[in-house]
């Protein structure tokens, strides 16, 4: 065992307590306050005075875009982008090109995470060969590979043909994996725009209704009690879909369901700009839909946030509406946006905010040691996050390659300061390390963990 | 006034502004010499990334009657074709200096993109945007409306009182959108009559009577203009009503219904007409059809909207 690298001193914990933290290798130890002795003499101090430590955010939903995007966003600039928003998991969705449907593709998506090391990066493999919704992709030889992937989606398409939504949800419980929906009736939702209502007519752009939703979500939650699968929903987004979930959960179905910040925090009135910044799927919905949403992620309706960040470069959003691409950052903005609409609102505390972002998103994705309730010996994976200050978000805090954030402008409270992932530093200071520097301790990491 | 995007965002003092200047305009229409020299040295471009030849046509003899140059850009067999973005567009006609830019684009929402990009800095009119607006067609039926009814003495009148019937399809309908929020803002009381599926989504939160029967609503309201919309033959295909013979069975203005029409109700469409489908010849061709007026005063009308909008700019 080395010497203690980092003494976190005064942090905050999510349940309220104050301690020391001491992080030694890559576990952390609690340390009473003012007990600080010879043994954590040479540990670099980290004033944390103010500041909530939390378990390290793990996102279920993230577009890292690699391979095939790259002008969007890479593995490396992706969870980058979530070191700056106080992630340390990340799971990539399938959509990339080639699609994230063989060993092969998810293999080499989590080497790139791992050799980067900002973030641990777990594959999603897709539930259909080239997200095409017609038949099974490798999801054995997926969830057999070095990648161990647990959770498949087709996200981007839904996968609509009911009997191949039964045989995925049977076939995926065989490896104890999860499908997660994106529900949208293709079919109800061809060539649609905004949030369908009198908003949508009258801005004559046309309408993503909320039972294209919510139809879906009815049907999924029933196939998966009748084969007893475990079905995850993503980016809920409407009141009626909220209430669906809550039925099937009262009926004991094995559902679990994200919300994603931006459905916590904005609404269709946005969409009167026709600003493609605000372009989104499922769209922007309105404020009904977002206070159901906050009230299921209080009463664990919702079980989690997910960020389906989706980055795009400039050009996808620089037009007409109709032309411009669905999508926002939102790795760097979701704790801040979190605190704002949810925990300044008194509907979580942090001991919540730290269970929806990180403990049950590494649960529903079988994450297994990354996250924690800082007991002794906890991995090193956590933020410091300081919750006292509202500030304007602005550019400079993307870290990602794409700047397609809904939030720049707006006032948003709190701010990630510090990063760990395995121990080492990703974020110092609301400064993101170096990719070199973090490669390089990822590097010393692995090199240190038994084989 | 900057730029004409909208009526739902059109002031009642500005949309009377824009009809009375159109009088004037329309007084030049009737001289011998159709000629005014307001935007002498200013160059008008007509973007037009839809056809549509009527609308262009209005706004090209509009601001040729003003002195202005017109440039015609349409996005067939151009740059746009060749995959260019709004934005280079944009600054391409910036660059050459256009002093206004008119509109028209099959996404809505696209004039006011160009508005507010910062990509041109000149007063934007839309000619007609996706399933959103067309302003310059509510006008000018307004001011055609008032002009039947008020004739020499219409300036400065509003539309209190006067209950507009709009039949068809109102979903697709962006003369439809504009003339409700206009003739509101004037003080009219506007119907909507089509099938349901040809209603928008919530629309029953909009300040009109939503109807699905066309007899009971001109027997009950005997309206002083009945506006029919063209159906187009895409949405048979789409299956938003069986066929046309249907429609034009429940929905169409025949010689029938015509006949049950007070003799003064005006029957208004905002062409191209399908004859025999939405409108019998009886009643495209009748007196009470106000259907070439409209033409003849949309080019008033556009004269007085890119007077207002470019006659100030040095």
């Amino acid at each position: 065992m080395s010497t203690p690298t980092y003494l976190i001193v005064g942090a905050t914990l999510p349940t309220g307590e104050r301690t020391d933290l001491v992080v030694q290798d890559d576990r952390l130890t609690r340390l009473a306050p003012g007990t600080d002795s010879a043994s954590t003499r040479g540990a670099t101090r980290i004033d944390a005075d103010g500041l909530v430590a939390l378990p390290g955010l793990v996102d279920l939903h993230t577009h890292l875009r690699e391979p095939g995007f790259e002008q969007s966003e890479t593995v490396l600039t992706g969870s980058r982008a979530a070191a700056a928003g106080g992630f340390t998991g990340v799971f990539a969705m399938a959509n990339t090109l080639p699609v994230s449907d063989t060993a092969g593709v998810v293999e080499q998506v989590m080497a790139l995470g791992d050799d980067a090391g900002y973030a641990t990066v777990r594959p999603i493999g897709a539930v259909t060969v080239g997200l095409g919704g017609e038949r099974l992709s490798e999801i054995g030889a997926m969830a057999h590979s070095r990648a161990r992937v647990r959770v498949f989606s087709d996200d981007g398409k839904c996968v609509h043909d009911s009997l191949l939504m039964r045989r995925a949800l049977e076939y995926v419980k065989t490896f104890d994996g999860v499908v997660a929906q994106h529900a949208q009736d293709p079919r109800l939702t061809e060539n649609a725009q905004m949030n369908e209502g009198a908003l949508s007519s009258e801005l004559g752009l046309k309408g993503w209704p909320a039972v294209a939703e919510e139809s879906i979500i009815a049907r999924d939650v029933l196939l998966a009690e009748h084969v007893g699968a475990r079905l995850h929903v993503c980016h809920v987004s409407t009141a009626g879909s909220v209430e669906v979930i809550r039925w099937a959960k009262s009926r004991g179905i094995v559902v679990t369901a994200e919300a994603t910040p931006h459905h916590l925090l904005l609404t269709e009135d946005l969409v009167r700009s026709y600003d493609a910044r605000f372009k989104v799927n499922p769209p922007l919905r309105r404020d009904e839909d977002v206070l159901a949403l906050r009230r299921g992620l209080a009463d664990g309706t919702i079980d989690i946030i997910a960020t389906d960040h989706a980055p795009h470069p400039t050009e996808s959003k620089e037009s007409e509406w109709d032309a411009a691409s669905f999508g926002m950052v939102g790795l760097e903005s979701a704790l801040s946006v979190a605190q704002t609409a949810l925990v300044d609102t008194g509907l979580l505390g942090w001991n919540d905010i730290a269970r929806v972002l990180s403990r049950t998103p590494a649960e529903i994705g079988r994450l297994a040691g990354h996250s924690h309730a800082f007991e002794n010996g906890a991995p090193a994976n956590f933020t410091l996050h300081d919750p006292s200050a509202a500030s304007t978000f602005e550019l400079d805090r993307l870290a990602g390659k794409s700047h397609n954030s809904p939030f720049l402008g707006r006032t948003l409270s709190g701010r990630v300061q510090h990063t760990f992932h395995h121990g080492y530093p990703t974020m110092i200071d609301t400064r993101v390390l170096d990719s070199d520097t973090v490669k390089a301790s990822a590097a010393l990491w692995k090199a240190g963990t038994p084989a | 006034m900057r730029h004409l995007l909208s009526t739902k965002q059109l002031s009642r003092d500005e949309a009377l502004q824009i009809l009375d200047v159109a009088e004037d305009m329309a007084t030049v229409n009737e001289r011998e010499v159709k000629k005014l020299p307001a935007l002498r040295g200013k160059t008008v471009v007509n973007l037009f990334f839809e056809d549509s030849t009527r609308t262009r046509i209005s706004f090209e003899a509009a601001a040729k009657r003003l002195s202005a140059d017109v440039i015609n850009f349409s996005a067939k067999g151009s740059s746009v074709s060749k995959g260019e973005s709004l934005k280079d567009t944009a600054q391409t006609l910036a660059a050459m200096g256009a002093d206004g830019v008119v509109i028209r684009h099959h996404a809505s929402g696209a004039p006011q993109v160009l508005a507010e990009s910062g990509w041109i800095d000149a007063p934007i009119v839309n000619a007609g945007d996706g399933t959103h607006e067309h302003p310059t067609q509510a006008l000018l039926d307004a001011f055609t409306i008032r002009r039947r009814l008020f004739g020499d003495t219409s300036r400065g009148r509003n539309l209190k009182g006067v209950s507009v019937v709009i039949v068809g399809d109102i979903l697709h309908s962006r003369v439809a959108r504009s003339n409700l929020w206009l003739l509101e803002t004037l003080g009219a009381h506007v119907s909507f009559v089509a099938p349901a599926t040809l209603i928008p989504f919530g629309a029953s939160t909009w300040p009109a009577t939503i109807s699905y029967d066309l007899d009971t609503t001109l027997r009950e309201t005997q309206p002083d203009v009945v506006m029919m919309l063209r159906i187009q033959s895409e949405r048979m295909n789409a299956a938003f009503f069986p066929n046309a013979r249907e429609y034009a069975r429940i929905w169409g203005l025949d010689d029938a219904r015509l006949a049950t029409l007070r003799p003064d109700t005006m029957v208004m469409h905002p062409g191209p007409m399908n004859r025999g489908l939405e409108i019998s010849a009886g009643a495209a061709d009748s007196a009470r059809s106000t259907v070439l007026e409209q033409v003849a005063n949309g080019v008033s009308i556009r004269m007085a909207v890119l007077y207002l909008l470019m006659s100030g700019q040095s």
